[in-house]
């Protein structure tokens, strides 16, 4: 099986001003078919007011990740080791009774499909005051007066009256916009947004993704933002995590992973997207196979069985031992740094034009 | 632009004019809605087709773009008569199939397949894939040289499937070779024209590129003209050479690719391509133009009138509500270049003097941060 | 929603019109003479005659169809006396009218429906609730195991044994009967408890397996996800949010049940030797008592169609997404 070199947690940055560290982190989840190994060894920091993007396909544990960042996960079912330290506060150990403190109102979530994930029961308005109420001790009245407010902020027009209508009689990318003023009703300091655009129209996913944005600057919150798609966290990030198969794959700011990737999955991703301005007459450059069973993960690198260029590695290394993933800056693969360079250059951004 | 090495807008119009196999005039498809009391009865229609013009040419591929409710699915399942259209006319090599009966679209059907976005629910789980493609044939009554069976395991080739998967069942195999095995099943019956509906977007991204490249293999070697109907722009301008744009049933602009993306004419198009979030590889930034649009589609019950897009139109003018704006060509612009819009936008996709933002939240909080900004200004 | 209300009483009025028609012409139009079979053997041809004319069984089918619905609005007049409505007509075996025998038989059948759903509501959905709250402890599959055995059992199995052991074997308490509740609600009670005690047992574990089922099924949706991500107490999440969805399936299942039972719970009222709606529908048929199934039959179907509109109104109540399109 796999082998470690050193955990990651060692050597991952611990930046003072990190608002929440992530420590080799372990999620497992036990089911019919035998042991899910979901998150891997993952360590990252996100910082105050910044937003980290995580991106990675299905499967790849980005979700679970940050699910267990507020203890949602399945407690029966899950083992959760490894540290997540958010402001000081260990969170693995922490009982339930301080989670339930610090969701919503410390870290806020926003889900991808609004529709499912805000329930048909109860009216947007008293689905935005709850968590208000609760974590701010407000009264009916004010927690009403606040989530008016809340909605008029993310661009429900006429909220006095919608306050009081049902998440169906929102369009899509009303509701998501319900979602974002749920979220950030008490101010959290940490917002983890999975896939919030996933389901949206191209132009309402614009509008969305600016909001954001503004609303971020306004409201100061780190966020942690999940996606598989490039060209949005292109977009939206300051730092990127690039996951595959449970692990970080490959780490840094945005511009330096997208304009000068260091992992062969990394650049499969790159090469295998057309952009708006590529040349058509070029065909597209796809990852071969598929993604790794997380119930039976591949020996050593877990993307070995995909990459193009485990022969410049000596000794079959890829499939024996597990590359680590060095602090700052880093990617996670055994190919030396002059090789990814020369590799990047060569083969890989000839492509990306 | 390296594109124009293929000199994009001389095929289009080459090919629309050379050989038509498929001809769609006026077609259009509303879905009844029922109610009133106390008896029910036809209180209104979705429109979700109303009244456009296609044509596809021989071995020519076409996309449809356009965000949910903009019809476009409903037009490929117009196209391939999986429902019978309200109105309009679809001439299949010359012959009107739009009305046409079971037994006289038999001969037609072989030839128009389809493509769909889930390679989940549109296999049957508990058929092998030998059957599932070999299924076409047999109920079209076509025995190819060297039987049938032969025949699947071929198509299996060509997908990039292994042919001795022949009896195994659909759960055995990953998203992107389910999708594959769809490709097979629409190429059993070597048709003519495939209606591909969103073939990639339940896909994972390093999947997305193996299925449109197989796509593309297949439409080049066998020459199938591809109706590729898809949300995504990006993945629209690689496969096709023609580009049609869609908003609420209507098509809005149509044009050769180039043309299309590099040179739009059309509001809503300039509006769908600065909402394409691009990855920066590099550091000559392109400055792209800035829209961001207000709100979200109408409902296609009670559409706009006049231009339907006029509701979230920066441009829009009381023309707009009382006059429909016809699909044409606008001076200036290329032979099949057609653009429905009174006041048609710059040929350009750059960067403007000033960003349009229609959305009241977005420009709330950016015009306060702009305040503040001018104020810090002037205070120092 | 008052439309769809009116809408839906429309609906059944039509519908209980088509049932009566259906079920009259069906049972009018089998080549039997109705005045031997409510004669009797030894049945002299004068008294067939008289029986036929008080009867009307000489006049036209449709005279005796309008006559018979007609009966059911305004009432009618027989022989024996004034008919008033509901008419139902007057059964072959008893003499008496057909409406006045569901009067009769009715209160039990509704007294033993009534305390059994309130029992087995009480206990299956409250260890439904528990199993899922504790799912996969001890409790969960003790519970879980138990309903499943219970479910399998039977009333006419469990009851006689009840009975044996309460009534015969210890003298506890007396054989179950039914004493109005007007009369002496103690005597009422006590006299259905065991009857109550056996149907509850049986429908409470289907209950249990029910409420436990829909309540994992919520319990995994993402809209109790989202509530538990803002920080919403376990208990909270539990009840206001899982709880809420799990009713639409729950509600659906004890009106179809309420339908059935209150239309005759023929097992347990033959079971406990009791005189309710189901033996009255079975005695009926049994003796070939035309007017008097056909009355069972449609005032079951009465029941039926009530209770499905009191069942869509309950979905509207629960459900702002059917109550606002």
């Amino acid at each position: 099986m796999t082998t470690l070199t050193k955990t990651e947690g060692e050597k991952a940055p611990t930046g003072p001003e990190a608002f929440l560290s992530v420590r080799d982190l372990r999620v497992r989840f036990s089911t019919e078919d035998g042991i899910v190994k979901a998150v891997d060894g993952l360590s990252f920091d996100v910082e105050r007011g910044k937003t980290l993007g995580i991106v990675g396909e299905s499967g790849s544990g980005k979700s679970v990740t940050n699910l267990t960042v507020l203890g949602l996960h399945n407690p029966k079912t899950t083992t959760v080791e490894g540290e997540i330290i958010l402001d000081g506060k260990e969170l693995v150990t922490a009982k339930e009774k301080e989670l339930e403190q610090l969701r919503g109102n410390k870290v806020a979530m926003i889900f991808q499909d609004p529709l499912t994930a805000l329930s048909p029961y109860y009216t947007v308005g008293r689905q935005i005051a709850e968590p208000f109420m609760k974590h701010t001790g407000a009264s009916k009245k004010e927690a009403r007066q606040r989530t008016i407010e809340m909605l008029a902020k993310v661009g429900i027009p006429h909220p006095q009256s919608r306050v009081d209508d049902y998440p169906h009689q929102f369009s899509g990318g009303m509701r998501q916009r319900a979602m974002i003023a749920m979220a950030l009703v008490c101010d959290p300091d940490l917002l983890i947004a999975d896939e919030p655009t996933t389901a949206l129209d191209v132009t309402v996913q614009a509008q969305i993704l600016d909001l954001l944005k503004d609303l971020q600057q306004e409201f100061g919150s780190a966020i942690i933002f999940i996606t598989h798609d490039l060209g949005v966290i292109s977009d939206m990030a300051d730092d990127l995590l690039v996951m595959y198969s449970g692990r970080a794959v490959e780490r840094g700011s945005v511009r330096e992973v997208l304009r000068n990737p260091q992992h062969p999955y990394t650049w499969g991703l790159l090469s295998s997207m057309p952009r708006l301005g590529g040349d058509t007459s070029q065909a597209l450059n796809p990852i071969p196979g598929s993604p790794p069973s997380l119930l039976n993960p591949p020996t050593g690198c877990p993307f070995h069985p995909r990459c193009a260029f485990t022969d410049e590695v000596t000794g079959n290394r890829c499939s024996g031992e597990r590359p680590p993933l060095a602090a700052g800056r880093a990617s996670a693969c055994h190919l030396t740094a002059e090789q990814k360079q020369t590799n990047f250059i060569d083969k890989i951004q000839p492509r990306l034009r | 632009m390296s594109d124009n090495l293929t000199l994009p807008a001389q095929q289009g119009s080459k090919d629309t004019a050379a050989e038509t196999l498929l001809k769609v005039e006026g077609l259009t498809k509303h879905f009844p809605i029922y109610g009133g009391f106390p008896i029910k009865r036809k209180v209104g229609a979705v429109q979700a087709v109303d009244g456009i013009d296609l044509t596809v040419g021989v071995g020519e591929s076409v996309g449809l773009v356009g965000e949910s409710g903009c019809g476009k699915s409903t037009t490929g399942r117009l196209i391939t008569r999986l429902m019978e259209p309200t109105d309009g006319k679809i001439t299949y090599k010359g012959q009107d199939i739009s009305h046409a009966s079971r037994k006289q679209l038999a001969p037609v059907r072989s030839e128009i397949q389809m493509i769909f976005q889930d390679p989940y629910s549109s296999l049957n789980p508990r058929q092998t894939v030998g059957t599932i493609i070999k299924s076409p044939m047999e109920v079209n009554g076509i025995k190819p040289e060297g039987g049938r069976e032969n025949k699947v395991r071929e198509l299996l080739e060509l997908v990039g499937l292994n042919p001795e998967h022949y009896n195994r069942f659909p759960h055995e195999f990953s998203g992107g070779q389910r999708q594959r095995i769809g490709v097979a099943r629409a190429l059993a019956l070597n048709p003519k024209l495939i209606v591909a509906d969103e073939p990639v977007s339940a896909l994972d991204v390093s999947i997305q590129a193996q299925v449109v490249n197989l796509l593309q293999k297949v439409q080049d070697e066998l020459g199938i003209a591809f109706l590729f109907i898809a949300h995504d722009l990006a993945i629209v301008r690689h496969f096709s050479k023609r580009v049609a744009v869609m908003y609420l049933g209507k098509i809005v602009e149509v044009a050769d690719r180039d043309s299309l993306y590099n040179r739009p004419r059309h509001p809503y198009t300039h509006a769908l391509l600065s909402a394409v979030p691009e990855v920066a590889i590099d550091d000559e930034i392109e400055v792209k133009e800035r829209i961001r649009l207000a709100g979200d589609v109408p409902s296609p019950i009670s559409p706009p009138s006049g231009c339907r897009f006029r509701t979230r139109c920066w441009k829009a003018q009381d023309k707009c509500a009382s006059e429909e704006p016809p699909l044409i060509q606008l001076s200036g612009n290329l032979d099949g270049h057609l653009t429905a819009c009174h006041f048609p936008e710059d040929p350009t996709t750059e960067a403007r003097g000033e960003d349009v933002v229609l959305d009241p939240a977005l420009k709330a909080l950016e015009d306060s941060a702009a305040d503040e900004a001018g104020a810090t200004v002037t205070k120092g | 929603m008052l439309q769809f209300l009116i809408r839906r009483l429309i609906g059944a009025v039509v519908i209980m019109f088509l049932i009566g028609a259906f079920t009259f012409f069906l049972f009018y139009t089998i080549p039997q003479d109705f005045a031997q079979l409510s004669c009797g053997k030894n049945c002299s041809p004068e008294n067939i005659a008289v029986i036929r004319e008080n009867l009307g069984l000489d006049k036209p089918i449709t005279t005796q169809f309008w006559e018979f619905m007609s009966g059911i609005v305004v009432g009618r007049d027989f022989a024996v006396g004034h008919c008033s409505a509901p008419c139902l007509g007057v059964s072959f075996n008893s003499g008496e009218f057909v409406w006045d025998s569901i009067v009769d038989s009715f209160p039990l059948t509704l007294s033993l429906t009534i305390g059994g759903l309130i029992i087995f509501l009480v206990f299956g959905l409250g260890t439904g609730l528990l199993a899922a709250w504790k799912r996969g402890t001890a409790v969960d599959k003790a519970v879980s195991g138990a309903s499943m055995v219970l479910s399998s059992f039977q009333i006419y199995f469990l009851g006689p044994i009840v009975v044996g052991i309460f009534v015969f074997s210890t003298g506890w308490m007396e054989s179950p009967k039914y004493v109005p509740f007007t009369e002496d609600p103690a005597g009422w009670f006590m006299g259905l408890l065991i009857p109550w005690a056996v149907m509850a047992t049986i429908f409470t574990a289907q209950y249990t397996r029910m409420a436990r089922s829909t309540m994992i099924e919520q319990l995994s949706e993402e809209h109790v996800r989202t509530a538990r991500a803002k920080g919403m107490k376990q208990r909270y999440v539990f009840f206001r949010y899982a709880w809420r969805g799990s009713l639409i399936p729950i509600v659906t299942i004890i009106g179809m049940d309420l339908s059935a039972l209150l239309s005759g719970a023929v097992v347990t009222e033959f079971t406990f030797d009791l005189a309710g709606l189901g033996r009255l529908a079975v005695e009926s048929s049994q003796g070939k008592d035309i007017p008097a199934t056909m009355g069972v039959m449609l005032f079951g179907a009465f029941f039926i169609l009530m209770l499905n509109i009191i069942v869509d109104i309950a979905y509207a109540y629960i459900d702002p997404r059917v109550r606002l399109s």
